[in-house]
């Protein structure tokens, strides 16, 4: 089987449908004829002409409303915007506009539109170029929050993304686009096609929105995880010889609360792991539903590691970024409790 | 160089207040039929100044004058007269019935009629208006049934949108209404991009974004401004300009500095300003507007100047913020009233058959009303379930809402 960088990998998804489906249109700022500052849409526009895939003005807000207006009519959108540190200024028109549409016109219009962001840490992209917003989709009624974590899952989540016939936030962690990383930043990194899941099959296939994936199986405590931070506990539970469980949740809404369960009530341990910033993040949310889930079965509080409540910051980028070590320390800690 | 001073801030203020007399004496109005209708293939840069005048067809005595006039038939006026008549008469029982407690909220039309019953004419079936709040004119002129109106704005069993949307926030695809959203120039984007879609599509439907004076200051409307121009979008992009936006006159959105219609023109696009009062007019221009759409032109900007003669809203009293006999003073009249003196000019009319009118339609609102109270209204009969609250967020109902909707015990 091929082997694809997340790049390759969620390129072709776009290639596959957009030559599966006449209706699927890309556009965002420098999509079209370079090809995206990431290349990730590189080769679409010389593919599928302009009317396929074509530049956008610097405009979040234009990009989001325009696209709305386009699956309105019936088309389906698949947007990028550059960083997903720049998605405010479409706020708006994702939570009251995206998000509601089907549910406010009674089915009448709906919006099935993919907006792609890369999202997250890791490359001293200071405050605007690291951030991990998913919180603030997976807080809204209507959205979906996907967040792959490697080039076959990408590919796959995206296809499904695009065939959804409701709005989905589809976070890229760059720091992934061409290799895992599990934060040791000092080592070099290997590259997709190093890795198993850098396995991406031609042509169409899908994987599901809504179901998580069990990375590492384990007794001892449960690691819920997505993005990079799947490839952090991978490393920490190495490193501290715990037998966590790893589970890549891929999809944050809608969640797949059934294989949390079943992982913690069988564990009785729970460590939460993102990149995003602690309060009110969606380590929260599943803390809590853990809670609710498993009470009976927990011998520990849940842990969560998270990025610190401070702006994402340039110098201090390994300060900030819940490496292996910080998550190691968690894990050795529920464990102690 | 001399010595500035110290810098002082600027805050506009309408020219009169509550206790003032009204004075409209600084709004600039063309005579009518003095303004040259262009070919619609017209480079635009040689009509910027149409953007600064006002388009209007019917003159002090009832007559259509000039180039813009003719367009319409007398059974097609009358069709338009009956249309504003229904809206205003719609207007003032719904205003009662939120008043009897029957709905939360209303909010009317008064004045502005024409804007939305005469455009509506101008477009053709499968093209879609992305409206606000304030151009129901385009569901009345389409045959929308009142009945459906009054249940959306009752939310009661028969609501088509299941009590889910406040009331006036209608929604028919079939009628080429887009789903109105409670967050101003929101839709004015997506109208562009709904007309760019038709463009890729190689369809033949065009779209109409609407927004008033004071949406303009939002961010989509720029947003709208250059996707339009950047695309060449088949699109009419509709600036209402009732000159005040809740308690604030348009100069706060920066209306009085050149016009709404001027900020198209440093985007290139063509950009008309029109009588809103002036049903002719309007659908005259629109009519043109549609053409160019139509003719993949690309898009073209109008401002409707008009004035907003009824408060904002049921939760509103202009009386605290501009004098109470401003509607009286606004010298582009009322256009019902307007349209009525032509009729009559063209001896197609008369106060009779006016009078007589107005009690048909006022026979015609209230058994619409009855059949939807029929239905429920907000407090009491028929209301839509709570099941329907959990339905419908998305295509399928995702596991958390389930457990939720069960929770609630549905």
């Amino acid at each position: 089987m091929p082997r694809r960088t997340m790049i390759e990998a969620i390129r072709d998804a776009m290639d596959v449908s957009m030559g599966r489906d006449e209706k699927v249109v890309v556009f965002g700022e420098d999509v079209g004829f370079f090809g995206g500052v990431f290349r990730v849409t590189h080769g679409l526009q010389a593919k599928y002409g302009k009317n396929r895939c074509f530049d956008a003005p610097i405009n979040e807000s234009g990009i989001v409303g325009s696209a709305i207006g386009m699956a309105a009519y019936g088309l389906k959108p698949c947007v990028e915007i550059q960083f997903a540190d720049y998605m405010y200024p479409a706020y708006d028109q994702l939570t009251q506009e995206a998000a509601r549409l089907r549910y406010r016109s009674n089915g009448d219009f709906t919006c099935p539109i993919v907006v792609r962001m890369p999202t997250g840490g890791g490359i001293f992209g200071g405050q605007t170029h690291s951030q991990s917003p998913e919180a603030l989709f997976t807080h809204v009624s209507g959205l979906k929050t996907v967040v792959p974590s490697n080039p076959h899952d990408a590919k796959g989540l995206l296809i499904a993304a695009i065939e959804d016939p409701d709005p989905v936030i589809f976070l890229e962690p760059k720091r992934l686009y061409n290799g895992p990383f599990d934060g040791h930043h000092d080592r070099p990194v290997t590259p997709w096609s190093k890795h198993e899941l850098g396995e991406v099959a031609d042509g169409h296939y899908t994987v599901p929105l809504g179901k998580a994936a069990i990375r590492r199986a384990g007794s001892d405590v449960t690691v819920l995880a997505y993005g990079t931070m799947v490839y952090v506990a991978q490393a920490a539970a190495e490193e501290t010889g715990i037998d966590a469980e790893i589970i890549d949740l891929r999809t944050l809404l809608p969640l797949d609360l059934d294989t949390i369960v079943a992982s913690v009530k069988k564990t009785g341990r729970c460590v939460v792991v993102h990149e995003a910033t602690l309060t009110s993040g969606f380590g929260a949310e599943l803390s809590a539903l853990v809670q609710e889930n498993c009470f009976y079965h927990l011998e520990a509080p849940v842990a969560r590691v998270a990025g610190w409540d401070t702006p994402y910051p340039h110098a201090q980028e390994w300060d900030y970024f819940p490496g292996p070590a910080r998550v190691g320390r968690a894990l050795i800690e529920t464990l102690q409790t | 160089m001399a010595d500035a001073g110290m810098l002082r801030f600027h805050v506009p203020e309408p020219e009169v207040r509550p206790g003032g007399t009204p004075d409209f004496s600084n709004v600039t109005i063309a005579e009518a039929g003095s303004v040259p209708r262009p070919d619609i293939e017209v480079d635009p840069r040689t009509i910027r100044d149409m953007a600064f005048s006002i388009i209007r067809v019917l003159n002090r005595n009832g007559e259509a004058v000039g180039p813009w006039a003719g367009l319409l038939s007398s059974e097609e006026l009358l069709e338009g007269l009956r249309n504003m008549m229904t809206l205003r008469t719609f207007d003032a029982r719904m205003q009662m019935a939120q008043r009897q407690g029957k709905t939360s909220f209303y909010m009317q039309h008064l004045g502005e009629e024409a804007v939305s019953c005469a455009f509506r004419k101008a477009l053709a079936p499968g093209d879609m208006n992305f409206p606000t709040y304030r151009q129901a004119g385009l569901l009345i002129a389409d045959g929308y049934p009142m009945v459906t109106m009054m249940n959306q704005i009752y939310s009661n069993e028969a609501d088509p949108l299941k009590g889910r949307q406040l009331p006036i926030m209608y929604s028919s695809k079939e009628h080429g209404f887009f789903s109105i959203s409670g967050n101003l120039a929101t839709q004015y984007i997506q109208a562009v991009g709904w007309a760019m879609a038709s463009a890729i599509s190689n369809d033949s439907r065009i779209a109409a974004a609407w927004i008033g004076d004071g949406s303009t200051a939002e961010s989509d409307f720029h947003s709208a401004l250059v996707f339009a121009s950047t695309y060449k979008a088949p699109v009419i992009l509709n600036v209402v300009n009732n000159q005040w936006a809740i308690s604030t006159f348009q100069g706060i959105a920066r209306g009085g500095s050149g016009t709404f219609a001027a900020r198209g023109l440093g985007f290139g696009i063509p950009s008309l300003r029109v009588d809103g009062n002036d049903y002719l007019a309007v659908h005259a221009v629109a009519k043109w507007a549609a053409e160019r759409a139509r003719r993949n032109l690309g898009p073209t900007l109008v401002e409707y100047v008009t004035y907003r003669a009824g408060a904002h809203s049921s939760s509103d009293d202009p009386s605290a913020y501009r004098p109470k006999t401003e509607s009286d003073a606004w010298p582009l009249g009322d256009p019902v009233v307007r349209l009525k003196n032509h009729l009559i000019k063209l001896g197609v009319w008369s106060d009779e058959r006016h009078a007589q009118a107005e009690a048909e339609i006022l026979d015609t609102v209230i058994a619409a009303q009855k059949e939807a109270e029929s239905h429920g209204t907000l407090h009491a009969g028929g209301k839509p379930s709570t099941r329907d609250m959990f339905e419908g967020l998305y295509a399928e109902m995702p596991p958390h809402l389930r457990r939720q909707r069960q929770q609630a015990g549905v």
